[in-house]
């Protein structure tokens, strides 16, 4: 009898203990994934993966997707989702190499490749909400086409390369603080990543994305202006799509019309792997900023081992099931110990 | 029958046409403080396209509506919102990703102000709403749960704590039982009565006469998108109600009915 009780208590406990857990593995799991990564990182190539020289790399390597992927994660939390970032990418580059190019004055070289991707923001918000497009993935996937034949038209479909050094800075620029160089690129993501945080938890709007993904109906009832929050929302994804053409620009210190070729399907996986829901409302700023290293370190590492770059690619498509399964598998479990 | 006191919401003549289907034609209400009134009709009767009008939901094509009797137009919910018209819709339009208080307080957030920025007041939210819980006496475990965690009746609760939680003067429900195990539409039909105690008009609509019966006051039935019969609770009962779902009226509540709109 007692042993039976004693037994039950036990499960009780346990349970308990998992319900209380699980709360924290919503939160960190991802981030324990980052750990892990950087374990197999520090244990298969200890002399180089942990040194200062590979790791400011990664900034500048995974910046673009990581200024991509906070934008699509606004729009993935409306339930939406933004194929055209990674033409938007590219035209914005265009743009401002051939404008570079063209002697046009360097300082509103900067601002520029933003306006543009706010411009197509804009417009894949006004196709959703105005002519009433019955699904996101139509208008951007159109804008997908345009955008990249834009950046075609404008550039003769040919490389610019020499960009002035204002623009370089932002891609490829450092930061003396005492004897370390911090990448620009690292600063953007940081006040990006801490700006959207702020956005998303702490600002009307913020918590309106939320809603709208959560129950757009609620959110309508409720006196939200839905039409103009979504279009807000493309067209934060669209500035930070003509931002990553600037960075990609100033790294590679030219414009290319084949930029950002698939980046918005990278994107999108870092925003899956870091937790958030494709169908809305659910994920977190800090859980896109795991999705984004998770795929970086993948890279990296994959790279100091010389595995060939296909592997990468067959990877990353790996973990994103696995991501994604083991979130299923855990909401399974924590709605039934509910 | 005829009281001297404004309706806090009434509704004259009031039209709505989807395309060539009537679903409203020439419809009054009139609801007063602290009264239930409970609206009963068959499916495609027009009661839930009556109360999306009064809540601002949709347009009328033609008709009035006043408040506290003078005349208001709504182009959307939050007009009506703003002049205290709630409405807890049929299927409930809550976010289930979002906290009990977020949701309570959705369009509404608690905000402090820091030079021209808002920022949510997470703490002041939390706090209120389960101030306002407690005067409802509704139980939940935390106001911090997810209400996709929630039971119905929990999550009706919620409903209606939200439409309560500013100075509401008309609360509209569609249907608030409808969804709800046996134990939890005591509930929520005390709710209401708690709802009525604080002066707050309701409009209930509902097909389970049970529920009428226990909160209206007063029992108002529509068929196919025009006034049919009205009258006090008191004045009536369950099978001459049923009759008037159906479309059969008694002399009797025809006479009290031309009384009243007189």
């Amino acid at each position: 009898m007692s042993t039976a009780t004693s037994e039950a208590t036990a499960t009780a406990r346990e349970r308990s203990l998992r319900v209380r857990l699980i709360p924290y593995i919503d939160r960190f799991g991802i981030l324990f994934l980052v750990l892990v990564m950087l374990l197999v990182g520090a244990i298969t190539q200890p002399d180089v993966f942990l040194t200062w020289r590979n790791l400011s790399n990664l900034p500048g390597q995974n910046a673009a997707n990581a200024v991509l992927a906070i934008g699509m994660f606004v729009v993935i939390l409306t339930a939406g989702i933004d194929l055209s970032v990674g033409s938007v990418l590219a035209l914005a580059m265009m743009t401002t190499a051939v404008l570079a190019r063209d002697g046009f004055p360097p300082l509103l070289l900067v601002p520029l490749p933003i306006l543009i991707g706010m411009t197509v923001g804009l417009i894949n918000g006004l196709g959703l909400t105005k002519l009433h497009l019955p699904h996101p993935f139509i208008v951007t996937l159109g804008t997908l086409n345009i955008a990249r034949g834009v950046g075609n038209l404008v550039s003769g479909g040919v490389p610019v390369s020499g960009l002035p050094e204002v623009v370089r800075f932002w891609g490829a620029g450092n930061i003396p603080i005492g004897d370390v160089q911090i990448p620009v690129s690292l600063v953007i993501v940081a006040v990006l990543y801490i700006g959207f945080f702020i956005f998303l938890q702490y600002t009307r709007t913020g918590r309106h994305i939320y809603a709208i993904g959560g129950n757009p109906q609620a959110a309508r009832v409720s006196g939200i202006n839905v039409d103009r929050t979504l279009i807000l929302a493309y067209v934060l994804c669209g500035a930070m799509a003509g931002l990553a053409g600037l960075l990609v620009a100033g790294r590679t210190n030219s414009g290319f019309p084949n930029a950002g070729i698939g980046a918005e399907l990278d994107a999108i996986s870092a925003v899956i792997i870091g937790g958030a829901s494709f169908f809305g409302g659910r994920g977190s700023v800090l859980g896109v900023l795991a999705g984004v290293l998770v795929i970086g370190l993948l890279r990296n590492i994959l790279n100091l081992n010389n595995v060939q770059v296909f592997w990468q690619q067959v990877l990353i498509g790996v973990v994103i099931i696995l991501a994604v399964s083991l979130d299923v598998v855990r909401r399974r479990v924590g709605s039934a110990s509910e | 029958m005829a009281r001297e006191e404004v309706p806090v919401i009434e509704a004259r003549g009031i039209c709505k046409y989807f395309g060539a289907v009537t679903a409203l034609e020439d419809v009054y209400l009139k609801l007063y403080r602290g009264e239930v009134l409970g609206v009963v009709g068959d499916n495609g009767a027009g009661k839930s396209t009556l109360m999306k009008i009064l809540a601002g939901l949709y347009p009328p094509n033609a008709g009035e509506i006043l408040v506290d009797g003078r005349q208001v137009h709504f182009s959307s919910p939050r007009d009506a919102r703003d002049l205290g018209i709630e409405m807890v819709y049929q299927d409930l339009a809550l976010a289930g990703n979002l906290r009990i208080d977020e949701n309570i307080f959705l369009g509404r957030e608690q905000v402090r102000r820091f030079g021209p920025f808002k920022f949510i007041n997470n703490a002041e939210s939390l706090r209120r709403a389960k101030e306002h819980l407690d005067k409802l006496r509704i139980e939940v475990k935390s106001v911090r749960q997810r209400v996709e965690e929630l039971s119905g009746g929990q999550r009706q609760a919620v409903a209606i704590a939200r439409a309560t939680a500013f100075d509401a003067k008309v609360v509209i429900m569609d249907e608030p039982t409808a969804a709800l195990a046996v134990k939890e539409v005591r509930k929520v039909l005390d709710l209401i009565k708690d709802l009525k105690n604080h002066g707050i008009g309701v409009i209930l609509i509902s097909h389970r006469l049970d529920d009428i019966f226990y909160v209206c006051d007063r029992i108002m039935a529509l068929f196919r998108g025009r006034n049919f019969a009205e009258a006090p609770l008191a004045e009536t009962n369950r099978n001459e109600v049923i009759g008037w779902i159906m479309g059969n009226r008694s002399p009797v509540a025809q006479a009290a009915r031309i009384l009243d709109l007189n």
